[in-house]
C-alpha cells in the first residue's frame, strides 16, 4: 500500500527545514521523499503547494473518560485531535476517579483505541488518588501502557513523598511530568497578580510561585537523578533556573500551553470565564518572554492542554467557574498566529509541536524522516477564517478563541498512513 | 440628558460628565430627603428588586428607601439564605427574577465580575452594589457628592484614602472617580493591604500615615475587616491602631480644614479614633449616610429615564 504525496511543502523540524517536495509513504510508514520528479505508483495525494509536517503529538489532553463523558468522550476528543492535525493524543489522568491503577489504565485503552482515529497514549497519575500521599504502581502502569507520570495540576506539596516518587519513577525509567507551582501563594487565585488583577479585584497569584515551584523541583531532580518534564511554564522569571537546571545537564524539559502563547491577562477583559486557565493568563511581558524562550530551543514543548467544561462549569462568577479551555482543534491555527508575526518558523513551531514531545516520550513520530510513522498533517497557513465555537467536534466548546480571526487551516490528517481527516 | 449607562455595574464606564449628571441631580433629591413631604414619581410603577448575596443592613436600606421615595415597588431578598443554599446557580436565579418583570435590579455578591455576569442575563436595568473586591459605585458617587458639598468643588483636591486598599471595593470605586474628575489620589496602608501592581494606577502609595497625610484636603478612611485582622495581614488589632488608625495627631498632619470620611460600618478605635469619627467639625460620616440616599435616587432616576426611552423605541408602550 503506497500513496505518493506530490507538490507539497515539507516542514521538517529534524533537518529544520521548509522546502518543497514529494513524501512517499509505504505500508504505514515513510517510505523516502524528495524534491526531484516524484516515483511513479501507488495512490497519489496532490497537496497543492501546501505545508505538510509530521503531525501534532499533544501531551497533556483531558478527555473526560471515565466520569465526565458529557464534556468529552474518547470518540469526540479523537475527531478534534484528527481536525486539528493531532496524530497523538497523550491523556492527562485527571478524570473522577483518577487513572491511578492498573485496571483503569487498561479499561480506559481499550476504550480509547476503539474509539478514537488518532493515535492515544494513556498518562498515569504519580500518587494515588492525585493526593499526593502515596505513590502508584508506576511500574504495572507502565506495563499496562503509561507513557508518563503526573497529577497534573495538583502538585505534591509533600516533599518526602514526591522525591520517593522521583527515585522509584527513576529506578523504572519513567518520565515524570510536574506543574510548577507554590501551592500556599497560589491558593484560591484566580488571575495573575498587577494591575489588572487589581483593577478587577480578582484574587491572585504572584508571578513568583512558579519559579519557586520550579526551584523546588529542579533542586529535588539533582537530588534524585530523575527524567522530569514542566508542564508549562509562563512566566519570565521562571526561565534563569530552567536554563541553569539544563545547563547543569539535568533530565529537565518544559512545555508551555498555547493559551500563554498567545494570550495574556488582560484578554479576559470582563470576566470572560472562557480566558480562565491555569495557570492564569500572564502579563504581555511574560508571554513574550516564553515566546522568545520557545524560539530558543529553552521551552521544548507546546501542548493544547486540552480541559473540557461544560457550559454550566463556566456560567458562573470568575472566581467560581471552572479552569480550562478546549484546544485541540484550535492549536495549529492559534500557534500560527507566531508564524504569522514572524515570531517563529514552521520547522521551529514543529519542533515543539511534534518532534520534540515525540521524542521527550522516546516514540519514533515526530519527524519525515524514512521509517518514521506516516503521521501527517496537511495544512494551509494562509487560509483565514472566523472562528465559531459551535462549529468545534469537542463535546465541550469552551475556547477563547470564539469570534476571533485565525488564519491557518488543517486540510488533511493521516494517522499511520490512513486519513483521517479531511476530504479524499 | 448625558447619562447613556443602561446599568451601575461601576464607575470605570463613567464619563466625567455624567458623574456630574449625577450629583447634580443628588442635590435636588437632597433637598427634596430634607423637607417634609419626601416624595417623587420618577419610579412610579416600576418594580426594584434588592438581592444581597452578603450581608448589608445600611446599603440596602438606603436602596430601599431611594426606591421607595421615588414610588417604585421594592422588594428585599435575601440571597444568602435562599436559593444559593438549594444549589440554584446565579444565573438561573437571575433568569428566575427577571421572568418577574423587575426595573431596576440592585445586586450585592461576594464575588468579583458576579454582577456583570448578571446584568448580560436579564433585561432590566442593574445597579450593583458591591462585587467582591471589583467596585462599590453608589458609595464613590455619594462620597463624591459629599466632597463636593463640603469643599464646594470636585477636582483638584488631594484626597487619601486609608487602610485595606487590596480587598476594598469601595477604593476602587473612589480611585477611579477622584482621578476621572482630576484628583490626586494617595493610597495609605500596610505593604499586606496594597494590592499588586497598585502604582500603576496613577496614585500614590505611603506606608507612613504622617507622611501621606501631609497637606491633604480629605481623608478618608477603610473598615478593616475583623477577619483580617489577626495575623493574616497585619499582626494585631492595637498594632493597626497604632501606626494606622486615625488619631488627632496623625490628622494633625493634613490640612487644617481637611474632612474625614469613613464608608461605615466604624471599628472604632482599630481604624478611627471615636472623638474623630464624632467631631463635627471635622467628621461628614453622617452627611455620607444622607447623601447615600439622594445618590441612589438619582441614579435609578437616571437609569430608569433611559430604560424608559429604550423601551419606548423598542415599541413595547409599557410605559406609554
Amino acid at each position: 500500500m503506497k500513496t505518493l504525496f506530490t507538490n507539497a511543502r515539507l516542514v521538517d523540524p529534524e533537518a529544520g527545514t521548509d522546502a518543497p517536495g514529494w513524501l512517499l509513504v509505504e505500508d504505514g510508514v515513510i517510505g523516502g521523499r524528495g524534491n526531484d520528479a516524484p516515483p511513479e505508483g501507488g495512490e497519489r495525494v496532490d497537496c497543492g503547494g501546501k505545508c505538510l509536517a509530521p503531525g501534532i503529538v499533544d501531551i497533556g489532553v483531558k478527555v473526560c473518560e471515565p466520569g465526565e463523558r458529557h464534556k468529552e468522550s474518547y470518540r469526540s476528543a479523537g475527531l478534534a485531535a484528527a481536525a486539528g492535525g493531532v496524530t497523538t493524543m497523550v491523556t492527562r489522568p485527571d478524570t473522577t476517579p483518577a487513572i491511578d491503577n492498573p485496571e483503569t489504565l487498561e479499561f480506559v485503552a481499550r476504550r480509547a483505541n476503539a474509539a478514537a482515529p488518532v493515535n492515544v497514549l494513556p498518562m498515569a497519575a504519580l500518587t494515588k488518588g492525585r493526593e499526593g500521599r502515596e505513590m502508584t504502581e508506576i511500574g504495572f502502569l507502565m506495563d499496562a501502557g503509561a507513557v508518563a507520570f503526573t497529577d497534573c495540576d495538583r502538585v505534591v506539596s509533600d516533599t518526602k513523598v514526591l522525591s520517593r516518587a522521583l527515585i522509584y519513577a527513576r529506578g523504572c525509567g519513567a518520565l515524570v511530568i510536574a506543574h510548577p507551582q507554590d501551592r500556599g501563594l497560589s491558593a484560591a487565585a484566580a488571575a495573575t497578580s498587577g494591575k489588572f488583577a487589581s483593577l478587577k479585584g480578582l484574587p491572585a497569584v504572584s508571578p513568583m510561585a512558579e519559579r519557586m515551584g520550579l526551584d523546588r523541583d529542579i533542586a529535588l531532580i539533582e537530588m534524585t537523578q530523575a527524567r522530569y518534564h514542566a508542564d508549562q511554564i509562563t512566566t519570565a522569571r521562571a526561565l534563569p533556573a530552567l536554563e541553569r537546571a539544563k545547563r547543569n545537564g539535568l533530565d529537565i524539559t518544559a512545555g508551555t500551553s498555547v493559551h500563554h502563547l498567545t494570550l495574556n491577562e488582560f484578554d479576559v477583559a470582563d470576566y470572560r470565564t472562557f480566558f480562565k486557565v491555569k495557570p492564569p493568563l500572564r502579563s504581555e511581558d511574560d508571554r513574550q518572554a516564553v515566546v522568545a524562550a520557545l524560539r530558543e530551543g529553552l521551552i521544548d514543548i507546546i501542548s493544547s492542554m486540552h480541559t473540557p467544561q461544560d457550559e454550566e462549569s463556566k456560567r458562573l462568577p470568575y472566581e467560581e467557574a471552572a479552569s480550562g479551555a478546549v484546544a485541540l482543534e484550535t492549536l495549529l491555527p492559534a500557534v500560527l498566529r507566531l508564524y504569522h508575526s514572524a515570531d517563529l518558523t514552521l520547522p521551529q513551531l514543529f519542533r515543539a509541536l511534534s518532534l520534540n514531545p515525540a521524542r521527550r516520550l522516546g516514540l519514533d513520530a515526530g519527524r519525515l524522516a524514512k521509517g518514521a510513522p506516516a503521521d501527517l498533517v496537511l495544512f494551509d497557513p494562509e487560509t483565514p477564517f472566523v472562528l465559531d465555537r459551535w462549529q468545534l467536534r469537542s463535546k465541550s466548546k469552551n475556547t477563547p478563541f470564539d469570534g476571533q480571526r485565525m488564519q491557518g487551516r488543517v486540510l488533511g490528517t493521516w494517522v499511520g498512513g490512513k486519513r483521517v481527516h479531511g476530504a479524499a | 440628558m448625558q447619562f447613556s449607562q443602561t446599568h451601575l455595574l461601576g464607575i470605570e464606564p463613567l464619563s466625567p460628565v455624567e458623574i456630574t449628571e449625577v450629583l447634580d441631580l443628588a442635590e435636588q433629591y437632597v433637598d427634596l430627603n430634607q423637607s417634609e413631604r419626601k416624595h417623587a414619581d420618577a419610579l412610579t410603577g416600576l418594580t426594584q428588586i434588592n438581592m444581597f448575596f452578603e450581608n448589608s443592613t445600611r446599603t440596602q436600606a438606603s436602596f430601599e428607601l431611594a426606591g421607595k421615595r421615588l414610588g417604585a415597588d421594592v422588594m428585599n431578598m435575601a440571597m444568602q439564605v435562599s436559593s444559593l443554599k438549594k444549589g440554584e446557580t446565579l444565573i438561573d436565579t437571575a433568569l428566575t427574577l427577571n421572568a418577574m418583570h423587575p426595573d431596576l435590579l440592585v445586586v450585592r455578591h461576594p464575588h468579583s465580575g458576579a454582577v456583570d455576569l448578571l446584568a448580560q442575563k436579564v433585561n432590566c436595568s442593574v445597579l450593583n452594589a458591591g462585587d467582591g473586591r471589583h467596585e462599590h459605585p453608589t458609595q464613590a458617587l455619594l462620597d463624591a457628592l459629599t466632597i463636593r458639598r463640603a469643599k464646594g468643588r470636585l477636582y483638584r483636591l488631594s484626597i487619601a484614602i486609608c487602610g485595606d486598599i487590596a480587598h476594598s471595593r469601595v477604593a476602587r470605586s473612589n480611585i477611579l472617580l477622584l482621578q476621572k474628575m482630576e484628583n490626586r489620589v494617595r493610597l495609605i496602608g500596610p505593604p499586606t493591604l496594597m494590592p499588586a501592581g497598585i502604582a500603576d494606577f496613577g496614585v500614590e502609595v505611603f506606608d507612613d500615615m504622617a507622611e501621606g497625610l501631609r497637606d491633604v484636603d480629605v481623608v478618608m478612611m477603610l473598615r478593616l475587616q475583623r477577619e483580617r485582622m489577626d495575623g493574616g495581614f497585619i499582626p494585631s488589632e492595637r498594632e493597626y491602631y497604632f501606626r494606622y488608625g486615625l488619631d488627632a495627631e496623625k490628622l494633625s498632619f493634613a490640612k487644617p480644614d481637611a474632612i474625614v470620611m469613613h464608608p461605615g460600618p466604624m471599628n472604632r478605635g482599630v481604624e478611627i479614633d471615636g472623638e474623630i469619627a464624632d467631631d463635627i467639625n471635622r467628621s461628614v460620616i453622617q452627611d455620607q449616610v444622607e447623601m447615600g440616599v439622594a445618590v441612589r435616587m438619582a441614579v435609578m432616576d437616571l437609569l430608569a429615564r433611559g430604560l424608559r426611552a429604550r423601551r419606548r423605541e423598542a415599541g413595547k408602550g409599557v410605559m406609554a
